[in-house]
């Protein structure tokens, strides 16, 4: 049965980011306190006027308490206050939970703040380790996967049922490389090519390097209230007019397709509760941890047939000026990746473009925005739609 | 830094010892007759408790794998082959694919298990390529 009942309901009123990339001797609660800090100024209120905080555990600073460590940080006291592990699907299954929230009246002013230092904060092998234990302790991780072994299993799956080629994963980097050129936020801004892709070093087959997101520090954070509300905030509401979750698996060795995800459910149960489809929408910000992710996403989301996903980024549709603008800010392949926190960035992209306000790389006349996360190893979907009007 | 070592559970006993003894161990629901893989204490595909350990034949097919070319540890040292294997019984599970040239193995490519000592306790399933990993 359709959804309708958060549609135009909820507004996100305030965003902002920190400084990305390499943040040495800046903890990730630090970052995620400057986070909130930064979206509440932007939105123009006091941190009095939040009644509801929701964070992610950091893994360079795992705290059992999260969000009411952060509480205590700010010295606010919410009356709605959690902390969220979904992978990269964090952010975005969070930010429904916390319209409904709104909507039922448990907070008023709910601040979203996420921050890591997987960079500066853990070690190389940490940071593989730490992210590898998404793996079953006994039936995946002694054979030694790691994430990009997960993602490049998916990959290489695709390319014997559909001939997708490694030319066409990297064209998918070279793209969200040409966006992250127009941001000057962006970590990595030094334009690519698709040889740049096939000549860096060969990760896990058929993933090269620079199909690979980044590693970063970083926070980011944003401020929702309630469309009647929105109205008062000093910038353009942007309001939440979709939202669908889907779930298949959480170990890729128990998924029942390897090339078919669960953002098939997730997007139809927000185009649905949206009243919208694939066609409708200006941009994408579709979650790039790897380049088959993005892949499987277009398909799976709609924006091309099942198994034309690689013909469809090789058309150029994905870049500037192209037919469907994705990841506009550089994505977590040229922008930054800071793990769990990762896709907060992508939601305040989208609020920087639905607001007109994304500078060189602003999609004219953006009206719909569809942002789009998944956490595990392709397991946990979340979809939302953005829009300037209710 | 050593090998990332399974921690066994009471229920999933019978299959490592299985492995020690050189076999593959599945579960195998009487009820509807379904294998499975990983061991539950319920069927994955009607539910049932009613589960029991029966040997696998040990052949398989390649349903996607990858080359790792930079291992997780120095305890594993790349290139490795990291593979998913569709098990003829039907599970699918996670291996090693041994003692191949990585340009040898393709997806749908047929494998055998083996077994490989991973401690003085544990032994883990690993697939090998039978007749260059073409059926005959």
């Amino acid at each position: 049965m359709a959804n309708k009942g958060l549609k135009g309901e909820v507004a996100i009123v305030g965003a902002a980011d920190t400084a990305v990339g390499k943040l040495p001797g800046r903890t990730p609660a630090e970052l995620c306190v400057e986070a909130a800090m930064a979206a509440m100024a932007d939105a123009g209120i006091d941190k009095s006027q939040v009644d509801g905080l929701v964070t992610c555990n950091a893994m360079a600073q795992p705290m059992l308490y999260h969000a009411e460590a952060i509480a205590e940080y700010l010295q606010i006291f919410p009356r709605y206050c959690i902390s969220v592990g979904a992978g990269g699907g964090t952010t975005f299954s969070i930010v429904h939970h916390a319209a409904s929230a709104i909507v039922t009246g448990m907070a008023d002013v709910i601040l979203i703040s996420m921050a890591d230092s997987m960079r500066s904060g853990l070690t190389r092998e940490q940071a593989m380790l730490v992210q590898s234990s998404t793996g079953h302790p006994q039936f995946e991780q002694p054979y030694g996967p790691t994430v990009p072994a997960y993602y490049a299993l998916i990959a290489q799956a695709h390319m014997a049922q559909y001939g997708t080629t490694e030319s066409q994963f990297a064209e998918i980097a070279v793209a969200a490389r040409a966006w992250a050129a127009r941001n000057p936020a962006a970590q990595m801004r030094e334009p690519i090519t698709v040889e740049d892709v096939l000549a860096s070093r060969m990760i896990a087959d058929p993933l090269h390097l620079l199909d690979c997101s980044l590693v970063s520090d970083g926070g980011s954070a944003i401020i929702m209230t309630s469309a009647e509300r929105a109205r008062d905030f000093p910038h353009d509401p942007v309001y939440l007019l979709g939202a669908g979750e889907g779930h298949s698996h959480e170990h890729i060795s128990q998924a029942h397709d390897l090339t078919t995800s669960a953002a098939r459910e997730s997007g139809a149960r927000a185009y649905a509760m949206a009243g919208v489809g694939p066609g409708d929408l200006d941009l994408a910000q579709l979650y790039d941890c790897f380049t088959p992710t993005v892949l499987v996403e277009l398909e799976d989301l709609g924006f091309c047939d099942k198994g034309e996903g690689g013909a469809f980024a090789e058309s150029g549709a994905l870049r500037p000026g192209g037919s469907l603008p994705v990841n506009t800010h550089g994505g977590l392949l040229s922008h930054c990746h800071p793990g769990n926190p990762g896709s907060m960035f992508a939601l305040t992209e989208s609020v920087w473009q639905l607001r007109h306000t994304a500078g060189e790389r602003q999609v004219a006349d953006a009206e719909l925005a569809l942002v789009h996360a998944q956490g595990g190893i392709m397991s946990s979907h979340t979809t939302l739609i953005l829009g300037r009007d209710r | 830094m050593s090998r990332i070592l399974p921690p066994t559970t009471a229920l999933t006993q019978p299959y490592w010892e299985g492995c020690k003894a050189g076999e593959l161990k599945l579960q195998r629901c009487t009820a509807c007759g379904e294998h499975q893989f990983y061991p539950r204490t319920l069927c994955s595909h009607c539910g049932a408790a009613t589960l029991e350990w029966i040997s696998a034949c040990g052949a398989g097919t390649v349903a996607s794998f990858t080359v790792v070319r930079r291992g997780i540890s120095d305890a594993y040292p790349a290139p490795y082959i990291v593979a998913l294997v569709d098990l003829a019984e039907g599970p699918r599970m996670m291996s090693n694919i041994v003692d191949a040239e990585p340009e040898r193995v393709f997806v749908g490519a047929t494998v055998a298990v083996d077994f490989s000592a991973w401690s003085e306790d544990v032994s883990l399933p690993v697939f090998r390529l039978t007749d260059n990993g073409v059926i005959s």
